[in-house]
């Protein structure tokens, strides 16, 4: 790998260095496959899944791992594997939606109060700090509490509690890249505030951002399943890996494959989610080496 | 430095007011309000009795008049009363106090042996298999739900090996400090998990660093061992903003004891919110609410403080 890596390539894009830096990092890579792959088999978990995930078979309740039902069955007969296709679906996607509300909501803050300074940034700041030194999971908790949980009321409620650390972090690369020249120039041209912010700031910070959202993906899937884990998140029969484990808990001692398995799946995920997000910082810096 | 203090502890007021309207707004954005949880039974309740209801809570008044009332009390120390219990808030809260601290306190000690220890050797033996090691079981630690964490430990301490108790923090009729240090032992692991994992990958990082300084290779130099080198030199300059960063997590701690108390059946302010979540008592949620956000603040206070103590390049105007 190395004698490609310093093939001498004369000209490479930003594009072109991200990737190769990325490939670098080999865990980030395979993270990236583990994540991708079991997402798809979430996705296409109605082709593939071997069973309903409702289909209740009072034949076969409670069967530890087996030929039939790899994963083994739950108290109603339903088959684990299945379920936790069709689950991994509904948390996944929390996940994704969360994160992007999060971290939208964070970046538009975050680069108008950079950008803007004086009073726009103080007002803005003191909010962050006030939200901020809330307890997240407390409030979080009480906020779903008011709504019959839903997947969507799930992230947007979710994403609107995971914004402030964004905020702070692009505001900091704003008021970074604010004093550049090409802003200078940008502005000399007489782009509009809007234009300078999305075409010319925004993009320049987007290491930061990207690397927030991916670690916010697997911090909104733990705390999907801590909500659902209090009987406060998405409700059965749609399963999610949260809803999953909260229902096996009673039966941890007499089935523990119902608790192990949903908790496998949400490790590996926001495991490998995580180490992408590792892998991301470094391939992002422009700052790191080239080569 | 006692300027700076001053200064710290006077922001501190308008934080503090932000905090409580946005807390106030969002207890008040409850559907149904305190009423719904009678409506919830299936009897016939007389509208009148509910107006009633409403109006000895003090629910039927204008929202900033019932926010002047609730804020002119909570100044003097007076949180209102538990809808559920009709007892002072601040009373409920302070008695459930002592066992929430105990188990932050426990976890917070546990958690710094531990990534001390982890964060050291792994940095003084970089690359080893120990080092590997460290590093995968941080990834794990922070990746993993804390409650499947703990219906694991439950499973195999309490129910397959039988060695620990897995709720509660005494044993009914057999109760001695010992006993309830063995109570002790799941939550206060389960709890630490999240931070021994944080605060090893940090101190790892920060001991490298220090490890590659010149006044390392003096102490090596001088012929000192590589014992002292480590544990003394290293890590006393290695350790400042890991320090730091665990007077900040202190407040992190309080978030995560809603769902180890819940589990462990600890008797502490986690379990008491999460009981009043299910009862709809508003004040008492309130009072939980702003309590945790008043450790936020006063913990971030204190790490910037503890920073400026230890490290003496830091001057505070």
């Amino acid at each position: 790998m190395s004698s490609a890596a310093e093939a001498p390539l004369p000209v490479v894009g930003q594009r072109g260095l991200f990737w190769r830096r990325l490939r670098r990092h080999r865990l980030a890579v395979i993270s990236l496959f583990v994540v991708g792959g079991i997402s798809l088999l979430c996705l296409a978990a109605p082709l593939l899944a071997p069973f309903d995930f409702d289909a209740i078979d009072l034949g076969s309740i409670r069967r530890p791992p087996s030929l039939g039902h790899w994963l083994g069955t739950d108290d109603l007969g339903r088959d684990l594997l299945t379920r936790i296709l069709y689950g991994g679906r509904i948390s996944i996607l929390i996940g994704l939606f969360a994160a992007l509300i999060g971290t939208g909501f964070g970046s538009l803050v975050g680069a108008v109060a950079g950008y803007y300074g004086g009073r726009v940034d103080g007002a803005l700041m003191r909010f962050t700090d006030v939200v901020y030194s809330i307890p997240t999971l407390p409030l979080l908790i009480v906020l779903a509490s008011y709504s019959q949980a839903g997947a969507t009321s799930m992230a947007v409620t979710i994403g609107v509690l995971s914004w402030m650390a964004t905020a702070r972090v692009v505001r900091a690369e704003v008021l970074k890249i604010r004093s550049m020249e090409y802003v200078e120039a940008a502005r000399g041209l007489g782009a509009t505030n809007a234009r300078i912010i999305g075409r010319h700031i925004l993009p320049n910070a987007v290491g930061p951002i990207v690397v927030g959202a991916t670690l916010a993906v697997g911090n909104a899937i733990i705390l999907e399943s801590s909500l659902s884990f209090l009987g406060l998140g998405v409700q059965p029969p749609t399963p999610t890996w949260g809803n999953m484990l909260m229902d096996a808990q009673s039966t941890m001692a007499s089935q523990p494959w119902l608790s192990i398995f949903p908790g496998m799946a949400i490790l590996l995920v926001v495991l490998a989610v995580n180490f992408l997000g590792d892998g991301l910082q470094d391939a992002l810096d422009p700052r790191a080496e080239t080569r | 430095m006692t300027g700076y203090v001053v200064h710290r502890l006077l922001q501190m007021i308008p934080l503090l007011l932000g905090i409580t309207v946005i807390l106030f707004g969002v207890i008040q954005a409850a559907p149904g309000g305190p009423e719904a949880a009678l409506l919830e039974s299936d009897r016939f309740i007389d509208p009148a009795v509910i107006e009633a209801y409403r109006e000895r809570l003090g629910v039927d008044q204008p929202v900033p008049v019932q926010y002047a009332k609730w804020i002119s009390a909570a100044v003097r120390g007076d949180l209102g009363v538990s809808f559920s219990t009709t007892r002072p808030v601040t009373e409920m809260i302070f008695e459930r106090l002592p066992a929430t601290l105990e188990l932050m306190g426990a976890s917070f000690l546990l958690a710094a042996v531990l990534a001390f220890l982890l964060g050291v050797v792994s940095a003084a033996r970089q690359y080893s298999w120990f080092d590997h090691l460290g590093t995968s079981a941080s990834f794990v630690g922070i990746a993993m739900p804390v409650f499947w964490f703990a219906l694991i430990l439950q499973l195999v301490f309490g129910v397959w090996l039988g060695w620990l108790p897995v709720a509660g923090t005494q044993t009914v009729g057999a109760s001695s400090l010992g006993d309830h240090l063995l109570h002790l032992i799941l939550p206060a692991t389960v709890l630490s998990l999240r931070y021994v994992a944080g605060w090893s990958r940090y101190l790892r990082s920060s001991m490298l660093e220090a490890l590659r300084t010149d006044f390392v290779r003096t102490a090596r130099a001088k012929g000192l061992s590589e014992r002292v080198v480590v544990w003394g030199h290293a890590l006393r300059n290695a350790m400042i903003p890991v320090v730091s960063v665990m007077a900040l997590n202190l407040s992190g701690l309080f978030s995560g004891a809603v769902i180890t108390e819940t589990i462990f059946a600890w008797p502490g302010i986690g379990r008491m919110f999460v009981q009043a979540m299910f009862a709809r008592d508003y004040p008492l949620l309130m009072g939980i609410l702003l309590l945790g956000s008043t450790m936020v603040v006063v913990f971030n206070l204190l790490a910037d403080i503890v920073y400026g103590i230890l490290d003496p390049r830091i001057r505070y105007e």
